[in-house]
């Protein structure tokens, strides 16, 4: 399978790649890891006229401690995340969330600004930014803003990004001292999750369980009430819209929600 | 567009298109035909390349992406006389071969992920092999010829 035909473009710097997408529009895509887009062109799912590269763009890849937050870049690959020394320390369930993002040969490509922007209801980063109350920080033609995690995932593969928009950073507050969990539950090695929950001290997302991550609101307040592991995890399914599929009917991706959010608090600490 | 990549030492630079992939370029500009397509959709790891030193699935890497880096193909393992990489000694010593198809992209894989952790447990092999597939499901030998590379007891 080959792509349809694109003119490459590689970047240089920022302002480069966001001059050529201001350029092009809707005809031209960003290509980071490529471990979505390439595939996704492959199939003629998506015939970008012009991909502007931003690989090149080191100076988007870190993991820094800035005061109470961490910043990272939105090339930081899967595999810098999960062997981060900050990151182990400061954020333990992002490095943890990353590990289990495909396999070692699409770590080490793919991003996490790629991830969040491709926003696949069944990715696992997406779920994790939005546990940790993260934010997502956008540069486009008339400068930068800042967007929550909760507004940023707007549907399946939707975002409030414009074409013409470069995600450059994602911050998330420091988790220090605070317990979490992560449980995904997989068809096979290297696959999606039907279903994945993502703990982080008392925020509880869900991977799979709609068309965006979803914040278990019905957990969170049962844990804020003092509820017990078992307890909070009984109401999991609550408020969620799981696809319903051969493999992974409504009823048996509800009872993964509750079993694996039970196993993650159990981890998060939660008795 | 033209594209200048260095493929097991040697710089390998020659017009493409665009869309070329890593793959094809490997394959059919380089030559080196121990790069196999298998599923084409990133999923079976027969394309496993080293690109500056990390595996990566050169069916989901463009030939442009690659331009000004190196590669490392299982024909760039072997020794100036000829002498077999360790993981391929172990392969051949633990019968890890099997079909042969899926062979060079387990140990590109199992080369990087040794560079990574040169003592790996069992578990943490097969989890570094986790994006090569092998329809003869016969793990339990190519595990043994990472833990055999690795001057680690193997399992019989
Ligand atoms: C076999 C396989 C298994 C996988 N399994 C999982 C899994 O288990 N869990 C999981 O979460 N993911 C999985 N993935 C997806 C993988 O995580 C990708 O690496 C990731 O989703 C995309 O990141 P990328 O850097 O490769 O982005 P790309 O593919 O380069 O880009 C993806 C999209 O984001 C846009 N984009 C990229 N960067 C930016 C930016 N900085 N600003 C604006 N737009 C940008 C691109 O234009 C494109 O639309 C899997 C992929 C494969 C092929
Ligand atoms: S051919 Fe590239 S992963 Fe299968
Ligand atoms: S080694 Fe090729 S299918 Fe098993």
């Amino acid at each position: 399978m080959i792509p349809a035909r694109f003119t490459y473009q590689r970047a240089s710097s920022v302002d480069e790649a966001l001059a050529a997408v201001a350029e092009h529009g809707d005809d031209a895509k960003l290509l980071a890891g490529g471990q979505s887009l390439l595939p996704l062109m492959k199939l003629r799912f998506a015939a970008p006229e012009l991909i502007v590269d931003i690989g090149p763009l080191d100076e988007l890849r870190y993991v820094r401690l800035d005061g109470d937050e961490l910043a990272v870049g939105a090339m930081t690959r899967h595999h810098d995340l999960q062997h981060d020394a900050v990151l182990a320390e400061h954020a333990p369930v992002l490095a943890q969330v990353a590990a289990s993002v495909g396999d070692p040969q699409i770590r080490h490509r793919g991003t996490i600004g790629g991830s969040l922007v491709h926003a696949d209801p069944a990715a696992d980063l997406p779920a994790a930014v939005l546990a940790l109350d993260g934010t997502l920080i956008a540069r486009g033609p008339s400068g930068e803003r800042r967007i929550p995690a909760a507004e940023f995932f707007q549907g399946p593969f939707e975002t409030p990004l414009a074409p013409e928009e470069l995600l450059t950073e994602i911050r998330v507050p420091v988790q220090d001292g605070l317990g979490w969990g992560f449980e995904k539950f997989t068809r096979r090695a290297l696959d999606w999750a039907i279903v994945g929950v993502v703990v982080a001290g008392r925020s509880v997302a869900l991977v799979n369980m709609g068309g965006t991550p979803l914040r278990a609101s019905a957990v969170e307040a049962a844990l804020a009430r003092g509820a017990s592991a078992a307890e909070a995890a009984s109401v999991a399914a609550e408020g969620t819209s799981p696809a319903d599929e051969p493999h992974a009917t409504v009823e048996y991706r509800e009872h993964l929600a509750r079993v694996l959010t039970e196993r993650a608090l159990v981890s998060a600490g939660v008795s | 567009m033209k594209v200048s990549i260095e493929i097991n030492g040697t710089t390998v630079s020659e017009e493409v298109e665009d869309r070329t992939l890593l793959v094809h370029f490997v394959r059919e500009q380089a030559g080196l035909t121990a790069t196999n397509i298998g599923c084409d959709t990133t999923s079976c790891g027969a394309c496993t390349v080293l690109l500056d030193g990390e595996s990566v699935k050169s069916c989901t890497v463009l030939a442009a992406q690659a331009d000004g880096h190196a590669v490392t193909t299982l024909e760039g393992l072997h020794g100036d006389e000829g002498d077999l990489h360790p993981l391929q000694r172990a392969f051949r010593e633990e019968h890890g071969l099997q079909c042969g198809f899926c062979t060079p992209g387990m140990i590109m894989a199992s080369v990087s992920l040794l560079e990574g952790n040169p003592k790996p447990t069992r578990q943490e092999v097969r989890d570094g092999l986790e994006g090569n597939l092998c329809r003869c499901t016969g793990y339990h030998n190519i595990v043994n010829a990472v833990m055999n590379a690795s001057g680690q007891e193997v399992q019989r």
